[in-house]
């Protein structure tokens, strides 16, 4: 105020020109809960659960497989995998829907358990959708040049939050956590995201209430997911294939240049139908890790990712279109080069 | 405007696209879960291909009432009308 002398421009930042996917790693929790136990509380069967969602079992998490842990041990292989050291590590974001402390941030603590130097670290709540979040907010910080090198762990333990007696939820959730190590790069290496929300659909997955009409309740009790299943299902499926041609034309490239498919493991019918509307080609290697580990929402595509790596499905420098879709519904895809 | 023969023959076809029924067992009197083994996702499949197929908007509370192939084939052809 008042100076004579003009201020300096603020100093731009800078960034590098293109960022990828240097690691990945996922953590799979110890139980394994066949559908034979899920079905003790709901009118089902096996049968039907498998025909109608492809789940024959999930994994859910101990009372020691904390959603802390298995987020640690997830960013802990990823940051083995990429070759990276913790402290170089400038920010971390932890996409979740299951951290139960209002604040501070899960990722805080995360980023102090992996030893990084005070990494930036904050929380997303983008449900279902959130890892690809974090992947287009990591490239774009390291492109920008507000990081360097950012993890990105997606993790839920959505078993404590599925009422076992709601025959459309009971078998579908699962626990787990999966990560990314994002950095600069040579060649592009993470296509630009196709991303958005519909708040008029807020109501078709949600908590069933929020905490403070737990608390005036009668009789408190956990605030379950409740989902209205026919209507998701068509939103994901369609809707859903449509935002998944428009990130393969963005990033530049077509269905037959693909190698992976990567849709958040919701239900293997949803899976299908993205496939069969999306016309992919019987070359294009397609996650399934839904089988075996159930729906985890933020974290499913991490761990989906980590199978198809396993299996020799997914190798280094596949191109793979990553899709998640969720409450809000919000919904996130883009093309990666795999690490 | 199409006849209700060739909009139920575009309908199996799509049916039978979508849970693999032959064509020729997508008759007006057969119910789709009973007697097609179309269950209710992949109804939903079926109602989306129908609406771009037919140019028509079938919204889900209309789904549950399409309980026949004659009941959805009547449905498209009022929606055209």
């Amino acid at each position: 105020m008042g100076g004579t002398t003009p201020r300096p421009a603020l100093r731009p930042n800078t960034g590098v020109a293109h960022a990828r996917v240097l690691g990945l790693g996922a953590y799979r929790p110890s139980r394994v809960v066949p559908n034979s136990e899920v079905v003790t509380g709901i009118d089902s069967t096996d049968e039907w659960i498998r025909q109608r969602s492809g789940i024959e079992e999930r994994r859910w998490a101990t009372d020691d497989e904390t959603l802390r842990m298995m987020s640690v041990e997830a960013a802990r292989r990823a940051l083995a995998d990429s070759g990276v050291d913790a402290r170089q590590i400038d920010c971390v974001v932890v996409a979740t829907v299951s951290h139960f402390m209002q604040t501070p941030a899960l990722a805080t603590l995360v980023a102090h358990d992996l030893g990084t130097d005070q990494a930036a670290a904050f929380d997303v709540s983008a449900a279902c959708a959130g890892f690809c979040h974090g992947v287009a907010m990591a490239s774009d910080m390291v492109r920008g040049g507000s990081a360097r090198h950012v993890l990105v762990i997606g993790a839920e333990r959505l078993s404590e939050q599925t009422d076992p007696s709601d025959r459309g939820t009971a078998f579908i959730f699962a626990d787990g956590a999966g990560a990314a190590v994002v950095g600069p790069s040579d060649e592009p290496g993470i296509g630009p995201v196709v991303w958005g929300s519909d708040g008029e659909q807020y109501d078709l997955i949600r908590s069933r209430e929020d905490w403070r009409d737990v608390l005036t309740s009668d009789s408190p009790r956990m605030p379950h997911l409740v989902m209205q299943g026919n209507a998701v299902f068509r939103w994901a499926s369609f809707q859903m294939a449509k935002t998944g041609l428009q990130a393969l034309d963005r990033a530049g490239i077509g269905v037959d240049d693909l190698d992976c498919f990567v849709p958040h493991q919701a239900n293997n019918r949803i899976t299908d139908a993205m496939a069969r509307a999306m016309k992919l080609p019987g070359t294009v290697a397609i996650a399934r890790d839904i089988v075996h580990q159930g729906n985890t929402s933020a974290a499913s595509i991490p761990l989906a990712l980590d199978r198809m790596r396993e299996e020799g499905q997914a190798r280094s420098g596949d191109t793979a279109l990553l899709i998640a879709f969720g409450a809000g519904l919000a919904y996130a895809a883009q093309v990666v080069v795999l690490p | 405007m199409a006849t209700t023969e060739e909009i139920r023959t575009d309908l199996a076809e799509i049916v039978n696209e979508v849970a693999g029924v032959d064509t020729d067992d997508v008759q007006l009197d057969k119910s789709f879960v009973d007697d097609l083994d179309v269950d209710s996702l992949s109804m939903v499949e079926v109602v989306v291909a129908a609406e771009e197929k037919f140019g028509v908007s079938i919204p889900d509370d209309e789904v549950k009432n399409l309980k026949t192939v004659g009941d959805a084939v009547a449905y498209i052809e009022r929606a055209q009308a």
